[in-house]
C-alpha cells in the first residue's frame, strides 16, 4: 500500500524524520523544494534533520532553465498565469457575495421555518461557486496542457529524463511548503504525478496542500478587508478526501462557532484537515489517519477536534 | 464622572490623606470606564490643567479641586476605541510647568520627548509592532550621497528584506523622516513581522531625514529634484529594485506626506505608489491664511493639486487622525485623488498627530502599497 504523510508546518517544529522513521521507509530522499522558489537549494537543515541522503530535485531552477531556452513556452506560462489570475479575481468577486449572503441572513434573523432553508440554499450557492470555480480553474490549465504539451517539448525532454532517473534512486519524496501555486505549477510542469506516482511521500504545509484533490487558500485577518477562504485549484489528488489546512493557528480564526462551522459545512464530503505544526498524519486506504497529536478538523457543529477516520 | 471617582467623592467630608494615596494606587490615572475618562492629579499647585492635542476641544481644560485636599480631578467623554496624548500643566507659586502626567506610566514618545497615553476600551497596541522570534529580522545598511539639488551630503538608512536574493528585484519604499519611523513607529520590526507572515511584500526601504524639514518637505522643488533625480538613481544602481512605477513607493507624514505627493506629482509616473499619513496638505478656497509660515509654499501647492487633479500614482494609502486639525485637509483631498483615477485608500483613527497613530496604520498601508503573497505561502 503507498503511504502519503502529511505533515504540518516544519519550520520550528521539526518532526519531519520522526515521521519517516515511524513509517518506516529506508534509503536515500528526492525532495522538492520549488515552494522555496531561489532559495530552493538551501536544504542543508533539511539534510542534517533527516540525517540521510538527500537529492534535490530543483525543479524551480529547472523550470527557470526551461524557460530561459524555450521563450515561446515562458509566455504560454506567462500568459497562462495571467489567465488564472483573472480567472480568480471574478470567483473572488462572486465570492464576496456569496458569504455576504451568508451573513446577511445569519444578522436578518426570522422564523427558523423560513431562515433555515435560505440558509442552505445560500450554502448551496457558495458551494456551487466553489465547484464551479475549480472546475474552471482544471479547465483552463488542460486547455493549455493540450495545446502546449510541455512534456513533449524538447526544452523540457532532458529535465524530464533526469527527473526519471533521479526517481529510481529512491523510493521516497519530500514535498516541503512555500508558496503553493509556484510549487503546485512546478509539480504539473514536470510530471511529479506521474513520475512518482508509486513513491512514499512526505508533504508539510504548503506541500501537503498540493498533494490533494483540491487546494484551499485562507488567511482570516488580512490588511484589508475580510479573509474569505478560497478555493485555488485542484490539487494533484494523491490524498482524497480532505482540505489540509496547516499554519490554520495563526490563519484561521476558530473564535465563533459559526466560523468553524462554515468549514465544515462548506467543503464536505472533503474534510478539513486542520495540521498544527509539527502534527503529521498518514493517508492510506482512501484514509487519513492522524499519527501524532495536533491533528484537528472542524466539526459540522462547528468544534476544534482531533481527526479521527 | 467615573464611578470610581463618585465613589470616593461621595465621602469627600471624610477622606484621609491615606485614603486618597490608595485611591491612587490602586485606580492610577486616568480612570477609564467605557468612553468616560477622569484625569487626576495629586498634589501642591494653584491650578492644574489637561493640555491634550485633540482638535476642535479646548485645548486646555481645567481640573476642579476635591473640597480641600490636593486631588485634582477632571472628567471628559472620549469616543471607545480612541488613543490620545497629553500634558498636564500645573500651576504653583507663580510658575506654570508642563509635565507627563505622574499617575500613569503609559507614554508614548516623539523627536520632542514624550507624552503620556490615554486609551478607551476598543483601541489595541498591535501585535505586529512587537519583536516576533519567528520573523527573520532584515539587514541594515547606509550610504551618503552628495545632492546636487539641495547642496550638501545626504545620508540614507537602508532596509534590505530578510533573505534577499541577488538574482531577485525588490520594490522601493522611500520614507521621509525615516529615522522617526524606526524610532518612534518601530519600522523596522513592522518590516520584519510583516513580511515574514507575507502581509507585505519583500521590499527593500529607503529611511531618509531632512536637516531641515520644514523647509525641504514643504512642497520644495530642490527636494522633489532630489529624491526623483539623485536618490532614485543612486539606490537603483546600489540596489536591486524592480522597475516600474508600480515597483516604487513614497511614504511620509505631516510634511513627510507633502514631499511624497510634490515629489510624485513632480516626477509622473516614477513612483506609482503614496502613503500618506497625516499630511500637511494645506489650502484654501479663497484669500491666502494659512495655519503657519512654512506652509505657504504648500498652500501654493496644494491649490494648484486642487485646481488640476492629476494621476500621480497609482495606488495611495491617505491616513489622518479624526483629532488632528488636519482632518480636514485630508478629508478633503481624498476626493481630488480619487476622482483622478488613482486607487485611492482613506482611513480615519481615532487619534492624533503623532508616531504611534502613524505607527498603527502601517499593516494597511504598507499591505495596500506591496501586498504579500499572504493567502498563497505555507512554509
Amino acid at each position: 500500500m503507498r503511504r502519503i504523510v502529511l505533515l504540518g508546518s516544519q519550520r520550528l517544529q521539526p518532526t519531519l524524520v520522526q515521521a519517516v522513521e515511524s513509517v518506516g521507509v529506508t534509503g536515500p530522499i528526492v525532495a522538492i523544494t520549488a515552494g522555496w522558489e531561489e532559495r530552493e537549494d538551501e536544504i542543508d537543515e533539511l539534510r542534517d534533520h533527516l540525517g540521510r541522503r538527500v537529492l534535490n530535485l530543483r525543479l524551480h531552477h529547472r523550470g527557470e532553465e526551461v524557460f530561459e531556452k524555450d521563450p515561446e513556452l515562458f509566455r504560454a506560462v506567462r500568459d497562462r498565469r495571467q489567465t488564472l489570475r483573472e480567472a480568480h479575481d471574478l470567483y473572488r468577486i462572486r465570492l464576496d457575495r456569496a458569504i455576504q449572503a451568508l451573513r446577511d441572513l445569519r444578522t436578518h434573523g426570522g422564523p427558523h421555518a423560513l431562515l433555515d432553508p435560505a440558509m442552505l440554499a445560500a450554502l448551496d450557492d457558495l458551494r456551487r461557486l466553489d465547484d464551479w470555480h475549480v472546475a474552471r480553474m482544471a479547465e483552463i490549465v488542460r486547455e493549455w496542457d493540450e495545446r502546449w504539451r510541455p512534456s513533449e517539448r524538447a526544452s523540457l525532454a532532458p529535465h524530464l529524463r533526469a527527473i526519471e532517473a533521479i526517481s529510481r534512486e529512491a523510493e521516497t519524496l519530500a514535498v516541503a511548503g512555500g508558496n503553493v501555486a509556484v510549487l503546485l505549477n512546478r509539480l504539473r510542469l514536470f510530471g511529479i504525478d506521474r513520475t512518482f506516482s508509486r513513491h512514499t511521500v512526505f508533504a508539510w504545509s504548503a506541500g501537503a496542500m498540493t498533494l490533494t484533490e483540491r487546494i484551499v487558500v485562507y488567511h482570516d485577518d488580512p490588511p484589508f478587508g475580510r479573509g474569505n477562504p478560497e478555493v485555488l485549484r485542484p490539487g494533484l489528488g494523491f490524498v482524497g478526501g480532505v482540505v489540509a489546512l496547516p499554519h490554520w493557528h495563526r490563519r484561521i480564526r476558530t473564535d465563533h462557532v459559526n466560523r468553524v462551522r462554515l468549514w465544515h459545512h462548506r467543503f464536505r464530503p472533503l474534510r478539513c484537515a486542520a495540521l498544527d505544526d509539527g502534527s503529521w498524519a498518514v493517508f492510506g486506504d482512501g484514509v487519513l489517519r492522524a499519527v501524532s497529536n495536533g491533528v484537528r478538523t472542524f466539526t459540522e457543529d462547528g468544534r476544534v477536534e482531533d481527526l479521527v477516520p | 464622572m467615573t464611578l470610581a471617582l463618585r465613589n470616593l467623592l461621595s465621602r469627600r467630608d471624610t477622606l484621609t490623606d491615606p485614603e486618597v494615596r490608595r485611591f491612587l494606587s490602586e485606580h492610577g490615572s486616568p480612570i477609564v470606564e467605557g468612553g468616560t475618562v477622569t484625569f487626576l492629579f495629586y498634589g501642591r499647585a494653584t491650578a492644574v490643567r489637561l493640555r491634550h492635542f485633540i482638535f476642535a476641544l479646548q485645548s486646555s481644560q481645567a481640573f476642579e479641586r476635591l473640597g480641600g485636599t490636593e486631588l485634582w480631578h477632571l472628567t471628559l467623554e472620549v469616543p471607545l476605541g480612541s488613543r490620545i496624548e497629553y500634558k498636564l500643566e500645573i500651576e504653583l507659586d507663580g510658575r506654570t510647568v508642563l509635565v507627563r502626567d505622574p499617575l500613569n506610566p503609559r507614554i508614548a514618545h516623539d523627536p520632542y520627548g514624550a507624552n503620556s497615553v490615554c486609551v478607551t476600551p476598543g483601541y489595541a497596541v498591535p501585535a505586529w509592532i512587537q519583536p516576533d522570534a519567528e520573523a527573520r529580522p532584515g539587514g541594515s545598511e547606509s550610504f551618503s550621497l552628495q545632492s546636487a539639488a539641495l547642496g550638501g551630503e545626504r545620508h540614507v538608512d537602508v532596509y534590505l528584506p530578510a533573505r534577499m536574493r541577488p538574482t531577485r528585484r525588490y520594490p522601493l519604499l522611500v520614507a521621509f523622516d525615516g529615522r522617526d519611523y524606526v524610532h518612534f513607529a518601530s519600522m523596522r520590526t513592522v518590516l520584519d513581522n510583516l513580511i515574514h507572515r507575507d502581509e507585505v511584500e519583500p521590499c527593500i526601504v529607503a529611511f531618509c531625514q531632512s536637516p531641515d524639514r520644514m523647509r525641504e518637505y514643504a512642497a520644495c522643488e530642490e527636494h522633489s529634484r532630489f529624491v526623483g533625480e539623485e536618490l532614485l538613481p543612486a539606490l537603483e544602481a546600489k540596489y536591486p529594485i524592480r522597475e516600474g512605477a508600480a515597483n516604487r513607493g513614497l511614504m511620509g507624514a505631516s510634511l513627510g506626506a507633502v514631499a511624497s505627493l510634490h515629489a510624485a506629482w513632480r516626477f509622473p509616473g516614477r513612483f506609482g505608489r503614496l502613503f500618506l499619513q497625516s499630511g500637511s496638505f494645506a489650502f484654501t478656497d479663497i484669500g491666502r491664511h494659512v495655519k503657519h509660515p512654512v506652509l505657504e509654499p504648500v498652500l501654493d501647492f496644494v491649490n494648484r493639486y486642487r485646481e488640476e487633479p492629476s494621476k500621480v500614482a497609482e495606488r495611495v494609502y491617505v491616513s489622518c487622525g479624526v483629532y488632528e486639525g488636519l482632518i480636514y485637509e485630508n478629508r478633503s483631498l481624498y476626493p481630488i485623488l480619487q476622482k483622478t483615477g488613482m486607487e485611492v485608500k482613506f482611513v480615519e483613527a481615532r487619534d492624533g498627530h503623532n508616531w504611534e497613530n502613524w505607527r498603527d496604520r502601517l499593516r494597511q498601508g504598507l499591505g495596500w502599497l506591496f501586498p504579500g503573497p499572504l493567502n498563497l505561502v505555507y512554509e
